[in-house]
């Protein structure tokens, strides 16, 4: 018997509270709260996390890698949107 | 529940809170916080993303008045910084319940305020150097602090801004590099443009400690990691190497370096004009508010065009199930 009903779910983990949660991996389940308990025992064995985050894999929509080029190209020729971009004479200090 | 037992409740929960914060903890969107926690927050987050779109307008005026396609190029990617940083402060602040239309009509109807800073108008080439440099370098000394502020979507927010912020700031010096290093008329509207932001500038920090409604509290959940005043002293020993290297005179004549406490003292400032400024009387209050209403009147063609649009996509979505 398979488990063709199964979904699945993307899994994002907080390691430390005030951090982001990071994309951990993936997994099969039935729903939402099945997820988050697949998630803790695949995810977090080894007290990985503080808190998960869980989302059906169909629900995030994704930019093509191979469109990257022109899908990012409009900041590629803006330099000086980057503090570098500046030069600060020594006498200043950092700014 | 009786309401003793409601009471004891409430207690216990908000002495876990604290002791989250004072073990340094962030506080998180769905963690049980005092009602006055999330007031304060939300008066705090959305002042500091109302400034950073207000604040576009100021700069905004100079784009299509930059001296060279490169200035106005970097002066525009500056503008657009500001709109993102409004948008993530809002988004930060809705997380704590209200609504970014709220928001919107708090600030339309004046009852939110934004940094006064604002209200002083930016009359030639040399005060867009200077607001880069000293009104972006003053909020970046108070957005370094708040990296560490104890609600955990601002403090994300301020790492992210902060990072941002630093161009914005290294581009205004180096407008006021090249006046203060120029003609003797382009080195005299760089001091103009110091003189006029200077002040201003340290009030960004508002009220002495011993003045400020809103400190002791703030310092207790950590909203606030350093107080005005400290904040204010930093900005002002970190700025005089840098008017020195302009070459420009210091607008503060009573400032002296004090070798027992090891930091510049200064003179006071003129907090008449601090408070007149706040109450609505500065240079551009209304015209500040009124541009902000305008803007949004003529942008509601774009919202509903794009209501339109959802509503047709949707329809193509259920059609084409069907």
């Amino acid at each position: 018997m398979s488990l063709e009903h199964l979904e699945l779910f993307e899994v994002f983990v907080r390691s430390a509270r005030g951090l982001d949660h990071k994309h951990a991996g993936s997994l099969h389940a039935a729903d939402h709260e099945q997820a988050l308990e697949y998630a803790r025992d695949c995810y977090t064995r080894r007290s990985e996390g503080v808190s998960i985050w869980v989302v059906k894999s169909r629900d995030i929509c994704a930019s093509q890698e191979d469109d990257s080029d022109s899908f990012f190209d409009p900041s590629d020729d803006k330099p000086y949107r980057h503090a570098t971009y500046f030069p600060l004479p020594k006498e200043v200090g950092n700014m | 529940m009786s309401t003793e037992d409601q009471i004891e409740d409430i207690n216990a929960l908000e002495q876990k809170f604290q002791a989250r914060i004072d073990a340094e903890q962030k506080i998180e969107p769905k963690d049980w916080m005092p009602d006055a926690y999330r007031k304060n927050l939300i008066r705090q987050i959305s002042q500091h993303a109302h400034s950073e779109v207000i604040g576009m307008q100021p700069e905004g005026n100079w784009i299509t008045r930059a001296p060279s396609l490169r200035r106005k190029a970097v002066l525009l990617a500056k503008v657009q910084d500001e709109a993102g940083h409004g948008l993530y402060l809002y988004s930060a602040t809705e997380t704590l319940g209200i609504s970014r239309a709220e928001l919107i009509a708090a600030l339309q109807d004046g009852s939110a305020k934004y940094a006064s800073i604002f209200n002083y108008p930016t009359q030639t080439w040399g005060d867009v150097g200077a607001i880069g440099w000293l009104v972006d370098g003053a909020a970046i000394c108070n957005q370094v602090s708040l990296q560490r502020t104890s609600y955990g979507p601002y403090a994300r927010g301020m790492i992210r801004i902060c990072k941002e912020e630093s161009f914005h700031q290294r581009q205004g010096y180096q407008i006021m590099i090249e006046l203060a290093h120029g003609t003797p008329e382009q080195k005299q509207m760089a001091q103009d443009s110091l003189n006029r932001f200077y002040w201003p500038s340290l009030m960004m920090f508002g009220p002495h400690d011993s003045e400020s409604a809103h400190s002791a509290r703030s310092m207790q959940w950590k909203i606030k990691r350093e107080t005005n005043d400290d904040l204010r002293q930093k900005f002002i020993d970190q700025t005089v190497p840098q008017i020195e290297y302009l070459g420009l005179e210091h607008p503060d004549k009573d400032l002296k370096w004090n070798e027992e406490r090891g930091h510049y003292d200064s003179g006071e400032i003129d907090w008449e004009e601090f408070q007149n400024v706040i109450n609505g009387n500065g240079h551009c209050n209304r015209q500040r508010i009124q541009h902000h209403v305008k803007a949004h009147e003529e942008g509601a063609w774009v919202r509903d065009a794009q209501n339109a649009y959802d509503q047709k996509r949707r329809a193509r979505k259920a059609s084409t199930a069907a």
